[in-house]
């Protein structure tokens, strides 16, 4: 009887421990992503494509604003393995210890990325990699082609008063202000005339309908016509065009557009390193990227291989050929606390004075 | 018994007394312990940070500071906003007690079985989902070309827009229809406990209805009407949700300006001195409200 008690017991303590083995090994295999929702890294078909490629999971957490990327990373250390930063954060990520450095060795599709791109200085920073160049784009704005007959060239129209009551305008007070600063032709990252984008940003007062804070807004303000022209991020045009079927087209004015890059990075005490560097070397790669951008809609790839497997008449191939405009791009640069909180006081300050 | 032995029950009620204190403590404890560090704990932390410089986390090095407070009274957009949301705060009780004391007086005194019980769950229906689906169900009403203007295109042809999404009284309104089942609920309770035969007294005095409700039903309802006011005020001043998704270019508040240093800006600092402005302006608030509430309750 006590014998029979003791096997009993051992077979099942077996069971438990095999188990919970097979368990911590699923465990293993999984990891944690944060990005903007809907932003390529959580497409259901790439995550099985991935899965079945190196039978790792991903999961998915998600942020609203760069601040609070940068918060979750501060108060959740070790709760994420791969995050999407734009580079203009990375060297404030990087000197919080927020991210780590990369072991780029080994992941096939680095070599292929465009060198200006895989070296940028914010992304490289003393020959240690920490982050690696995913996609790239501008922020400028898109039109309804059904209001809009001929594609405006400039980014006056915003302001123009035929289009009082018209204009949707995203929520963020360095994105304003730097469009602002486009308009009254100064430097994105460190405008030196405040009081000239402050008065272009009160002249908004009878233009915008109403502020945007995603590109699921974007798409259900758009479709439903609460606005016929509004800021924009150009990868996220093309989904709505592609994806939405949303009849948009977005606009690099002459006066210029904010240029963004946007790496991914490995998080500080990320649980599974190895991992998180293959899912990486999987979207830069172009299997993923023209897929990407063909059903869904995408920024352009910062892998030259990528772009140059995209049909001849991609809006990414397209978009960015006259030389003249692509010159006029400033690309967001870091900024530090202090500036970024003039900007939001600003910001804040223009939108009481918005209020009726 | 205790007629039998009145000796052993004085000695038995010192035992007692002490040991029902020691019961009180025993029972009470742990939710006074549990209230201690989930409200207590985080709102004193939050209370610190609102004197520092910045945020002390990683190496960011935090001096003590009174800056954040000065930067409410030195910036006039703070105030403007600040009156914004409390001007919000008592529009939206108000509107609430409109529609709410009705719908509470009708339940409680006019309607009875299973038709209150079914009237009961449709109030408290809203309150089982999500404040967020809430409010954006309220976008689809309000949109141009939504449901709203839909319906009353076909009622009347010709009808034109609306035009109500993103303006100052769409957010009253899906803020007033958000809080006010604890108008109604609060009310219902202390309207139920009226005795009919007072009101029915004064009828038959020759009371009209009007001065029945005005001399009876509001001043023994007041505790009810006190508590929801109350209940629905204080949140709705630091609301920040409802105005920024049905207000558009309208719905910068104090509530939605201290979200953003939140999750704007790293400025947790900054946020937690203007919360707890806010929080000082409503306690004064009801501190004049105060001899008002004692006088009619």
């Amino acid at each position: 009887m006590r014998r029979n008690f003791l096997r009993h017991l051992a077979i099942s303590l077996s069971v438990v421990a095999g188990l919970m083995a097979a368990n911590t090994q699923a465990f293993a295999a999984e990891i944690r992503v944060l990005n903007w929702q809907g932003y390529g890294t959580d497409e259901a078909w790439a995550l099985e494509m991935f899965k079945k490629k190196t039978g790792i999971s991903v999961v998915h957490d998600y942020f609203n604003s760069e601040q609070e990327m940068l918060t979750k990373l501060r108060t959740n250390p070790g709760a994420y393995d791969v995050v999407l930063i734009n580079s203009a954060f990375t060297g404030q990520a990087a000197k919080e210890g927020l991210i780590q450095v990369i072991d780029t060795s080994g992941m096939k599709n680095v070599g292929d990325l465009s060198p200006n791109m895989r070296n940028d200085a914010s992304l490289v920073q003393g020959g240690k990699t920490y982050g690696v160049a995913w996609v790239w784009g501008v922020t400028s704005f898109a039109v309804d082609t059904g209001d809009f007959k001929t594609i405006p060239d400039s980014i006056e129209v915003l302001w123009d008063p035929a289009n009082a009551g018209r204009v949707g305008w995203r929520d963020d007070a360095v994105e304003a202000v730097q469009f602002a600063a486009i308009a009254t032709g100064q430097n994105i990252n460190n405008p030196a005339d405040f009081a000239s984008i402050r008065a272009k940003l009160r002249a908004l007062k009878p233009q915008i309908r109403t502020f945007w804070s995603s590109e699921d807004e974007w798409n259900q303000f758009m479709s439903a016509n609460e606005f016929d022209l509004a800021t924009y991020w150009s990868g996220s045009a093309a989904r709505s065009k592609t994806a939405f079927n949303l009849p948009v087209e977005f606009v690099i004015p002459k006066e210029g557009a904010i240029g963004w890059l946007d790496g991914l990075s490995i998080a500080t005490g990320a649980p599974d390193t190895e991992s998180a560097r293959a899912f990486i070397d999987f979207m830069i790669d172009p299997a993923f990227y023209v897929k990407w951008d063909t059903d869904v809609g995408a920024p352009a790839s910062a892998n030259a291989a990528a772009n140059a497997q995209l049909p001849a008449t991609a809006f990414n191939r397209t978009a960015f050929k006259d030389p003249a405009r692509v010159a006029k791009i400033q690309f967001m640069g870091p900024m530090d606390d202090g500036l970024r909180e003039k900007i939001l006081e600003l910001w804040q300050e223009t939108k009481t004075y918005l209020l009726d | 018994m205790a007629v039998a032995h009145p000796q052993a029950t004085d000695t038995a009620a010192s035992v007692t007394g002490r040991s029902r204190r020691t019961a009180i403590l025993a029972l009470t404890g742990p939710a006074y312990l549990w209230l201690a560090l989930t409200i207590f704990l985080p709102l004193s932390a939050m209370l610190y940070y609102s004197f520092l410089s910045d945020v002390p986390i990683g190496d960011r090095t935090a001096v003590l500071t009174l800056e954040n407070y000065a930067a409410f009274f030195e910036k006039e957009f703070y105030q403007t906003l600040m009156w914004r949301s409390f001007r919000l705060g008592f529009e939206v009780t108000f509107y609430c007690l409109v529609f709410g004391f009705p719908c509470a007086y009708v339940l409680a005194k006019t309607i009875r079985g299973r038709s209150r019980e079914a009237l009961f769950l449709l109030i408290i229906l809203p309150f089982w989902s999500n404040a967020l689906v809430r409010i954006f169900s309220w976008t689809m009403v309000l949109r141009g070309n939504g449901v709203l203007e839909h319906s009353l295109n076909w009622l009347i042809p010709e009808f034109g827009s609306l035009n109500l999404m993103f303006t100052y009284p769409a957010i009253i309104l899906g803020l007033v229809h958000s809080y006010i089942p604890y108008m109604i609920l609060t009310c219902y309770i202390s309207i139920e406990a009226i005795d009919n035969g007072v009101i029915e007294a004064a009828r038959s005095l020759g009371a009209r209805r009007l001065s029945v409700l005005r001399r009876i039903i509001i001043p023994l309802a007041m505790p009810g009407i006190i508590a929801g006011s109350i209940l629905i005020f204080v949140p709705v001043v630091g609301s920040f949700m409802e105005p920024r998704i049905l207000g558009g270019r309208q719905g910068t508040f104090i509530g939605t300006i201290i979200e953003d240093q939140f999750t704007a800006v790293f400025n947790w600092p900054l946020g937690a001195a203007l919360s707890f402005i806010m929080l000082a302006l409503v306690l004064v608030v009801l501190a004049i409200m105060a001899p008002a509430i004692k006088r009619v309750t």
